[in-house]
């Protein structure tokens, strides 16, 4: 386990980092583009609950993000639902369909889990894209509500939804920091490590990765909610497997199983994606070969990196007389 | 008081009959053997009690209730611990926190106790660092508590691996193969251990290949070979067991 005083520094340290960082960028594109990063890096930190705390490889993820936003969206647009109510309700569905869902898949292990979650991700999908007498299909929903005030602060400006989507962020990693630091924490990584010996010493292993799963989907939803709601328009694209694949290599970049890693992931991958924008689909050639470099190099990603030079300069320190 | 009993228990993988309608008991406060050549089915036996195999026919009693379509956390959480052949830790993580986990079935502090930290999961985590410091402390690791467990000596991980299974203060433990990779010295220091352990009070039913470990401790031995029991008895009986050292020796 990682000493808790510096993996408690370094959120509060980016959460400063964060908190200034509108203020020297007040274009309004560049505003929504942080925004959507702190979105994805919600997701990020899901998947990475039922991936690297639970060491299961779900690629269901995108559909329940798309489960979530389509709740909140639909809800609004056919029912007036405000966004408010929308949000739990998209993440109380998210959730639901992740327990639902864990039940069965988590039934399959390994590689046969991978799949199955996938099939799982491209059903999701396919739904939202062919119904479309809910879903309007590849037109998409128009109009979704976005947050409302809360008393006399308003989330009408760019810079203030930032801030709203930084602080669903921080709330996110702070519910993961205080699991991981807690007996289900523990019992997680038992199943993770040694599912046999963990079943021996009187853990419910399946019980455990459900658990697991379902707070992965929940989160997914909230992103995906605030994806919504942020956007005020959404398509069916935001379900889609490429969709999993991005929030997996945000979270592989950061360093699977980490508290931050999948943060700084997300602001790596999906900085330099609006940077390589111009190279429209080519983009895709060039994460390719970075993520095969990555897996070849540096497969704990980056806070495998972090934590290999700290143990670096503390070696050099108790080496010297 | 009979503390386990096993019934006409058998299991077959494929066509092969790996344990062949055994039946034995084993009486509380005890300490039991399992011998008999490689592949005789003994780890079988102690999978299908500690219910880590679905068995194929035959029932497992424990504390007089049928256990036989329990899940293995189920009736680990009944007071029935084990460990495995190969010293199975959680390799990662500290040594305080592989005890920690074995004592995670007595706690049950759940997912908003985490998230709200509640008083309940104080009181909990702080009992089981005492539980877990208490228990490193009777096998003699408690000056490694911070170390990772993959970073101990093959004889601490196996001190270490039945610290995790006694932590949580189970009622039986199946010890499979104790002695197996450790030194004559060594091996006297773990026969100490289990005697102090059966004499807290946990009955001890364990699989051995060192003569003078089963000899030495056993109460009773019972002797499989192909799947079947051979003989049962007291060491003085089993050493003079003529179908006992034919399946040793060969025939002559």
């Amino acid at each position: 386990m990682t000493p808790p005083r510096l993996s408690r520094a370094m959120p509060v340290a980016l959460l400063a980092v964060a908190a200034v960082l509108p203020l020297f960028f007040p274009n309004e594109y560049y505003l929504q583009i942080l925004t959507q990063g702190y979105i994805f890096a919600i997701s990020a930190c899901g998947l990475n609950v039922i991936l690297g705390l639970a060491g299961q490889l779900s690629l269901a993820h995108a559909g329940f993000f798309g489960i979530g936003a389509y709740t909140l969206a639909l809800l609004g647009t056919k029912a007036g639902v405000p966004f408010w109510a929308g949000l739990p309700a998209g993440v109380a569905l998210s959730a639901a369909m992740g327990y639902g869902i864990g039940s069965i898949c988590l039934r399959s292990r390994g590689h046969y889990f991978a799949i199955f979650t996938m099939a799982v991700g491209l059903i999701i999908h396919l739904v939202i894209q062919k119904w479309e007498s809910l879903t309007h299909g590849h037109v998409g929903v128009i109009g979704v509500p976005g947050p409302g005030a809360i008393g006399p602060v308003t989330f009408d400006s760019s810079a203030a939804r930032s801030y709203l989507a930084l602080g669903f962020l921080a709330l996110t990693i702070t519910a993961i920091a205080r699991l991981m630091d807690s007996p289900v924490g523990r019992t997680l990584m038992a199943v993770r490590e040694n599912e046999a010996l963990a079943s021996a010493v009187g853990l419910d292993a399946m019980a455990a990765k459900r658990l697991a799963f379902t707070i992965s989907a929940a989160l997914a939803g909230l992103a995906g909610g605030l994806f919504a709601g942020s956007i005020g328009f959404l398509g069916p694209e935001s379900s889609n497997v490429e969709m999993t694949f991005n929030t997996l290599l945000y979270v592989m970049v950061g360093g699977i199983g980490s508290l931050t890693g999948p943060v700084a992931g997300t602001f790596i991958v999906y900085g330099l994606s609006q940077v390589l924008a111009v190279l429209q689909q080519f983009q895709m050639v060039f994460f390719g070969v970075a993520l095969v470099l990555l897996i070849l190099f540096m497969p704990t990603g980056l806070a495998g990196v972090w934590r290999s030079a700290r143990a670096g300069w503390g070696g050099r320190v108790v080496q010297r007389p | 008081m009979t503390l386990l009993e096993v019934r006409g228990l058998s299991k077959s993988f494929g066509g092969l009959r790996a344990v062949d309608d055994v039946h034995f008991a084993v009486e509380t406060g005890s300490i039991v053997g399992i011998i008999g050549p490689n592949g005789a089915g003994k780890t079988t036996c102690f999978n299908l009690v500690s219910r880590a195999l679905p068995v194929t026919s035959g029932r497992i009693l424990f504390d007089g209730q049928d256990v036989t379509a329990l899940q293995a956390h189920q009736v680990a959480r009944r007071g029935l611990a084990r460990t495995f052949q190969s010293t199975t830790l959680f390799t990662e993580a500290s040594v305080l926190d592989n005890v920690m986990v074995g004592y995670r079935q007595r706690t049950s502090a759940g997912v908003w106790d985490a998230l709200l930290r509640s008083r309940r999961l104080a009181r909990e985590e702080q009992d089981a660092q005492e539980a877990g410091r208490g228990i490193l402390a009777t096998v003699g690791l408690a000056d490694l508590a911070d170390r990772t467990a993959g970073s101990l000596t093959q004889e601490q991980q196996k001190r270490l691996a039945i610290a995790v299974a006694l932590v949580a203060g189970p009622r039986l433990l199946l010890l499979d193969e104790p002695s197996a990779g450790i030194n004559a010295e060594q091996t006297r220091d773990l026969i100490a251990l289990i005697e102090s352990i059966a004499a807290g009070g946990v009955t001890v039913l364990l699989i051995e290949h060192q003569m003078q470990v089963v000899m030495h401790l056993c109460q009773r031995i019972m002797v499989l070979d192909y799947g079947r029991k051979i003989a049962e008895g007291t060491p003085d009986e089993i050493r003079r067991d003529p179908a006992v050292l034919e399946a040793y020796l060969g025939h002559t």
